[in-house]
């Protein structure tokens, strides 16, 4: 049998497909002791309608592997960041078309104002081009992208923004 | 039919037969224009449409030194503001001026309902007399806080709940709202409750996207064209009379969301609204509550 987290490793993002929970940063710790296996996970956004489907696939997949007692805890803190993208995700992300995430700024404290929108030093994940430039919109269509269409191609393309 | 297109019709029947293998067998019987949303997993049907408790999983104990009663207080208070103003944000969608707003707009109203649901369920977890009764419904406890109550028992903002008009208005809504949330949220998060402070945590990153995307906004429409600019002066005469209820509901982050607002509008070269902050303001909540919870109401027994 499987240990319990190469198991769980499987199971993947199901709004970004190309990455596993444990890429993206979701799946925080799996323990089996005595057979009961715990799993620890963490939402990217508070509104994620991704987190049901993150815990039904877990369960699911764990216990079609022989592990028949699973529990899944939430973890909210400390809060999911995309620095928590493993270099795997982020080569998978690319490989997808969708543009990375680059380091995300940890303040403490008042969080200062940014009233021009800050140049990401990023790539278009089509043709290459420095592309960051190209912002259209810090919303894209899910919580946790931006939208840019590359200055140089044109074409447009998700960027997975920094949180 | 030339020989190439033969086989590649042939490449792409054998692609569509392995997304059917993944398809469950109720849904195999006809092709769908879905099938090849479904991924790798074909449990992924529909994902997103259960609504169950927000905080399964969770450890919810409230901490001794910690009062349920004030606990349940504040969640409240901070879960109904953002559920209000969600509504609102959602009462926009298919309505902004064009598609990439639409869709920021529906996302800060998803992270914001999604911040209410975490919210009102800590709510009633420490403080269970806050949750209004409902004899025989099947609804969680954040459901029938949302649905079943009063707007007197309403701890939302004049703000959250002011009627939608233009798009300045919802701009100018957004930055006071959002400074204040964001200055009360970093608050938070050293709060001795676990989950309020973990809410707190996650909802600064959140915020601080929204309160940028409305001050980015401001300086658009005040450099953009006379009507924009109009519109925008306007909205703040409209908007700021709500303006002293909000401060007063949170007097301890008053100075800071001061200096926020008055950087956006200096900024922007917009003069302070001459109205008189507090004015008497027309309480829109009964209204929206006609609309968010009637469906709840018609079929109070009603399982989604």
């Amino acid at each position: 049998m499987r240990t319990a987290y190469d198991v769980a490793a499987t199971v993947v993002d199901p709004e970004l497909p190309v990455l596993t929970l444990a890429d993206l940063g979701v799946l925080r710790s799996v323990t089996d002791i005595d057979g009961v296996v715990e799993v620890a996970i963490t939402p990217t956004y508070s509104g994620c309608p991704a987190m049901a489907a993150m815990r039904d696939d877990l369960v699911r997949v764990l216990t079609a592997a022989g592990h028949h007692e699973v529990r899944v805890r939430v973890d909210l803190s400390p809060p999911w960041s995309t620095d928590w993208i493993s270099e795997r995700g982020r080569a998978a992300l690319a490989a997808a078309g969708i543009s990375p995430p680059g380091p995300a700024s940890q303040t403490v404290g008042p969080v200062p104002l940014t009233l021009t929108a800050r140049p990401r030093d990023l790539r278009c994940p089509r043709c290459g081009a420095p592309a960051g430039a190209g912002l259209v919109s810090e919303f894209g269509p899910t919580a946790c992208t931006a939208l840019y269409r590359c200055p140089a191609c044109a074409e447009p393309f998700e960027h997975v923004k920094e949180l | 039919m030339s020989r190439t297109s033969d086989s590649r019709d042939q490449v792409r029947d054998h692609d569509r037969d392995q997304v059917r293998d993944r398809v469950p067998d109720s849904a195999r019987d006809h092709d769908s224009v879905y099938d090849g949303l479904l991924g790798t997993d074909p449990t992924h049907w529909a994902f997103g449409t259960g609504f169950e408790d927000p905080l399964a999983g969770v450890d919810t104990r409230v901490a001794s030194g910690v009062d349920p009663r004030e606990l349940g207080a504040l969640c409240r208070g901070l879960g109904d503001d953002a559920l209000v103003l969600a509504h609102r944000l959602s009462q926009w969608c298919s309505r902004a001026p064009d598609l990439e707003t639409d869709i920021a707009v529906s996302n800060i109203a998803l992270d914001l309902l999604g911040q209410a649901r975490l919210l009102l369920t800590r709510a009633a977890a420490a403080d269970p007399a806050l949750v209004p009764e409902v004899p025989g419904s099947p609804a969680p406890a954040e459901d029938l806080l949302a649905y079943f109550r009063e707007a007197d028992m309403f701890g939302s903002s004049r703000l959250a709940a002011l009627g939608n008009a233009d798009f300045a208005q919802l701009v100018v809504r957004l930055l006071l709202w959002s400074a204040q949330r964001l200055a009360v949220l970093t608050d938070l998060t050293d709060h001795a409750d676990g989950v309020v402070a973990a809410v707190a945590a996650k909802g600064v990153r959140e915020v601080t996207y929204h309160r940028d995307w409305s001050a980015r906004w401001v300086l658009v429409l005040a450099g953009g064209t006379p009507e924009s600019r109009l519109r925008l002066e306007d909205a703040l005469a409209a908007v700021w009379p709500s303006y002293g209820d909000l401060l007063e509901r949170h007097p301890e982050a008053a100075a800071g969301v001061e200096d926020v607002v008055t950087h956006v509008l200096l900024s922007a070269g917009v003069e302070r609204p001459h109205v008189v902050v507090g004015a008497d303001v027309d309480d829109d909540l009964p209204a929206l509550l006609a609309d968010l919870q009637s469906v709840a109401r018609a079929h109070p027994l009603g399982v989604w």
